[in-house]
This record gives C-alpha cells, structure tokens and sequence, in this order.
C-alpha cells in the first residue's frame, strides 16, 4: 500500500483544477513509461472520436469475403488490414470498434467506483453494522471467480449492455470497496477529520467532502489498473460470445466470430487483438507512471 | 491454534451457505426460467405447468432450497440438459482434466516467477528489476485470447509445429497441452513474479539483512539463508488464491483450443440454459476458491513465526 499524501486540499483552493492537472501531468512528464502509456490510449481515444472520418469505408458494408492485408477487390478498393469472412474492411471495424470500447470500459469501470466509494465510506467511515454487513456481502461475492460470476449472469440474464455493466460493477465494485475502505480507516485517525467532526459537520460532508479528496492518489492509480482490466473483461466476454450482439464491431466480438477461420487467414483475429492488447497497456503503463508520481509526493 | 483453523472453517460454511443462497436465488427462483431451461424454448404453457407440478416447484422457496442443498449433498445435482446424463457423470470428468491444465501451468509458472521475482527484489531499481517490471506489465496487458491467436498465429499456422486444437479426441496427448499451458503461463506469471518481487525488496531494507550483511556474511549467504525464507511467505498465498484468476484464464483457453475441460462446460452450460450444469458448476468453482483461501490462510499462519498461538 503506498503512502497518502499528507497534503489537505482546502474546498476552495486557489489553484484551479485545470492548474492542479497541468502539475500533475508535468510530472508525469519525467516518467517516460507514463507517457507512452498516455500516448497509446489517447492516440486510441484520438482514433475513437474522429472514426467516422478515418475510416475509409462503412464497417458494416460487405466486400468480397477473405482478402489478405493490402489486397484490392476488383472495384480498386484497397484493404490494408483485408476483409473478413463476410467482406467487411477489418481496418474500418477497428476504428469504429474502438468507440465501443472507450465508451464501455471506462462507462463500467466509472459505475463500479461510485459503488465501491460508497460502500467503502459508508464501511469505513460509519462502523459498526455497517461495516460488518458490506464487508461480509462484499466477501462473499468475491469468494466467486469473477469469471463464473459474468458467465452465470449474463448468461441468465441475457447479453445487453446495461447487463454487462451491471455484473462490473457487481463483480468490481466490492474489491474497490476493499481498498477504499482500508483508505478511510487511515484517514479517519488524521486530526482534520476531528476537527470536522467537533465542527459539527454532517456525515455526508465529511465522507465526501474531507475523506475522499485525500483518497484520491491510490484510487486513481487503482482505477488506471482497473480499467485495463474491464477492457479485458469486456473483450473476454465478446470472444466467449457473450457480449454484445453483432453486427456492431467490437474487438473481442470480431475475434469470436473469424476464429473458425483463423488457422487459415490470421489477419482476420491478428489486428483487433493487436488493437485490445495496446490499448490495455496503454492503460496500465499510465497507471505505472502515475504510481512513480504518486510515490514522489 | 484450533480456534484460528475452526474460525476459519466456519467461515467457509458461512460463505458456501450465503452462496449457495444467491446461486439459488439467481437460478431457480423464476420456476418458469427452471422449466424453459428443461423443457426447451418451444414448449407450452401447459407442458411446462405440469413438469413444474410433477417436480414439485410449486412449493414454497425455502422447502426446494434445502430439498436442493440435501440433494447436492447426496452427489444427485440433476441431469444435463445438454448433454442428456446425470450432471455429476460429466462434471468430474471435465474437472479433472482441468486440474491437468492448471497442475502443468502451476508447475510451471511457480518456479518461474518466484527466480524471476527473487532475482528483480534483490536490487530495487536495478536494469534486472525495471525489465521484469516492463515484461509484467506487457505479459498481463495482452488478454488471453490475444496470447492464443498470437502463439497459433505463430506456432500453428506460420512455423507448423503445434496442433491448434487441443481436443484429445484420440486420447490424451502431451503435444496439445503445451499451447493451452502456455498462454496460461503467459499471462498469469507476471503477478506472481510483482508480488515475490515486492515481498522480497521489502526483506532487503529489513534490519536483520543488513545486520547480517554488517556481521560481514557473503551476499549469497545472506541471501538464499536470511532473506528468501522471509520473502517467499508473501507469495506462497498468492500463488494459492491465484486460483480465481487461472480459472479466468482457463475458460478462454479451453475455449479457444476446444479443451474438454471444467470451464469449457461451464460455458456450454451457460450459453445453453442448461440450469442444474450451471449450478453444479459455479458451486463447485466456488467451493475450489473459498476451500483454496482458507488453506492459504491456514498455511500462511503456520509459515509466518511473528503469528503464532500458544
């Protein structure tokens, strides 16, 4: 567990938060890993907001079927990343596919922390039979392996959106509990937090307003780590065929569906898991260079 | 010492009972799910009344709850739907072929991790220790199902020395294990290599290593004597509780090498309705993961001098 920086940050602090991001992205600047981690996701993100005018063609438009990378049909259209088994330009697919995936993951990954931050408050910060319900709920639900937990929900509950979302933010939510947890019993010993309770402040404030503020350092490394997670979550569960339904590209979708065929055109499974993995380690080369911040503090 | 393993072994009835509640709850509250499942998407109402009636699910929750833990007590967790037999005759079968897969991974990835890890925690912040720090973070950032297509991209399709389906329709044989047990490996030694890798850097700023290095004893000495018994207690539990995330990795590679194994079934079972598999299934998935964790607290207290009780 690294070290909470001591430092308060008063409500209304002088410096803007847009002041207070440049700082901390001029000292990820030192750490060179970070910053390649930053440019891989970016350049995805770069890819995801402007795909409608990168794409060269419509991914959902069908070519001739099984064309080899830098090959043409007889139209003159060329497919550097080929087509698949029904004709679709795999490079199109990429670029739209990485819009799912930037929406989903961090969408996920974002609900799961609004869970787990509360319950690790409320468990924290609250005691008593608070805590000894959540801990214990949160137990028992991490005792299944995650995995089990995705294929029995989803598979009862039927592969849509909403659905993969919930069953994140059910299988993460009490692992973020965990760690945030462990933070407020830390921070709730600091003499700010006295002073706010001989204030008279309500609960409310002093969970959110006092305690999670000086949270933050671990969390948004855990986060930067779990997200690349989810991404792998959610391409994992397209590949097993149980995310979302075709025919919308997505990563680990196209994989499950041209893996019949991928002993005889690789290409075809190749690309996007080239495409999942960089983006994962962009995530998590970031979340190594803000752990190297973190622990300069 | 017995009240610690009894507390423990409490807890792990505690967690099997609230599991097996929410496995039910999840699974067989909705009866109408219970006999789609069983009877088919394409059976009547009335068809599926009267199953319902003749297999008593018209009783009260809490009676088929316990009526439904007696019976996995018994060994009876219903038949297949999919595959037309006793659950219980195709259940065991599949596990034991995963333990085959995660025996070999586990031998495998163990003393990998654990040299590389010792070998990086020796010298924090040493070239040693920054590439196995870099190598981690790429080896768990490339999901499993990217290892698989890159090593058959490779080892099957481009150099032809590896069959690329792992099926052992003929048989066991060794040759289809080794792209399974790899990707595996792959992907799972990284996090065991980061942990060894902290608990032994956290032994080497320890008083008593640089006591022993100020005694004047060799490096060696002070190494393989003071500071690696210390530093492998860490990683001995998570090796243990590696188990939840090995299974993620073996239900993408019994799946991308159509290996007959435990995940694999877990899967067909799941994107086939086939209720009584997947209740059979994630309660013994479960009952493997809470049973691992106990053992690893077990073991981690018998390893660890600073606890004990007298």
């Amino acid at each position: 567990m690294m070290k909470l920086t001591e430092t308060i940050v008063p409500a209304n602090s002088k410096r803007s938060a847009l002041k207070r991001a440049m700082a901390s992205f001029a000292l990820l600047r030192e750490s060179r890993i970070g910053m390649f981690g930053l440019f891989l996701v970016m350049s995805w993100v770069f890819i995801a907001v402007f795909a409608s005018l990168i794409a060269p063609y419509d991914p959902l438009a069908n070519f001739s079927p099984f064309l080899k990378p830098g090959a043409s049909d007889s139209k003159g259209n060329i497919f550097w990343l080929g087509t698949d088994q029904i004709g679709r330009d795999i490079l199109s697919r990429l670029i739209f596919g990485a819009q799912r995936v930037l929406i989903f993951a961090p969408l996920a990954t974002f609900s799961a922390y609004i869970v787990g931050i509360v319950m690790g408050l409320l468990a924290g910060y609250r005691g008593g039979w608070w805590d000894i319900v959540l801990t214990r709920l949160g137990d028992v639900i991490l005792s299944f392996p995650p995995i089990v937990l995705y294929i029995v929900i989803i598979g009862v509950v039927g592969a849509t959106a909403l659905n993969i979302v919930a069953a994140i933010i059910l299988a993460s939510g009490p692992g973020i509990m965990r760690i945030v947890r462990g933070l407020v019993l830390d921070i709730r010993t600091r003499e700010y937090i006295a002073a706010a309770e001989t204030r008279g402040e309500s609960d409310f404030f002093i969970m959110f307003v006092e305690i999670l503020p000086n949270a933050r350092g671990p969390l948004i490394v855990d986060a930067c780590i779990r997200l690349g997670f989810v991404t792998i979550t959610i391409g994992i569960l397209a590949f097993l065929g149980l995310g979302l339904p075709p025919p919308e590209p997505d990563w680990g979708g196209m994989v499950n569906e041209a893996r019949v065929f991928a002993l005889a055109f690789p290409h075809m499974t190749l690309f996007p898991c080239v495409a999942i993995s960089s983006l994962v380690l962009g995530f998590n080369l970031l979340a190594d260079g803000l752990r190297e911040i973190s622990l300069k503090d | 010492m017995l009240v610690f393993v009894s507390k423990r072994i409490g807890y792990m009835v505690f967690t099997m009972v609230a599991v097996s509640l929410l496995v039910f709850l999840l699974l067989e509250i909705n009866v109408e799910g219970v006999a789609v499942g069983v009877l088919g998407p394409y059976s009547t109402d009335e068809q599926r009344n009267l199953w319902l009636e003749a297999n008593g699910y018209f009783r009260p929750a809490y009676v088929r709850y316990f009526e439904w833990v007696g019976r996995f007590f018994t060994g009876d967790m219903g038949d297949s739907v999919r595959f037309h037999v006793p659950v219980s005759d195709i259940l065991w079968e599949r596990l034991w072929n995963t333990a085959i897969l995660g025996f070999w991974a586990m031998a495998i990835i163990i003393p990998m991790s654990l040299v590389l890890g010792v070998l990086a925690g020796m010298k924090e912040g040493s070239p040693q220790d920054r590439a196995l720090s870099l190598l981690c973070i790429l080896t768990v950032s490339v999901p499993e199902f990217a290892t698989a297509t890159f090593f058959s991209a490779i080892f099957v399709f481009g150099l032809n020395w590896l069959p690329g389906i792992s099926a052992m329709s003929d048989g066991f044989d060794w040759v289809q294990l080794i792209l399974p047990v790899a990707v595996l490996v792959t992907y799972d030694f990284g996090y065991v290599a980061r942990m060894t890798r902290a608990s032994m850097a956290e032994v080497m700023t320890t008083a008593y290593i640089r006591t022993a290095f100020l005694k004047g004893l060799p490096y060696k000495i002070v190494i393989s004597k003071h500071a690696l018994r210390n530093a492998l207690i860490a990683p001995f539990t998570v090796i243990l509780l590696q188990f939840n995330w090995l299974l993620n990795g073996v239900i993408v590679v019994e799946f991308a090498f159509a290996y007959k194994g435990f995940g694999a079934l877990l899967l067909e079972a799941s994107l086939n309705d086939d209720i009584y598999l997947i209740e059979a299934c994630s309660m013994v998935a479960v009952f493997v993961a809470v049973a691992t964790q106990v053992i690893a607290d077990i073991g981690y207290m018998y390893l660890n001098p600073r606890i004990r009780f007298e």
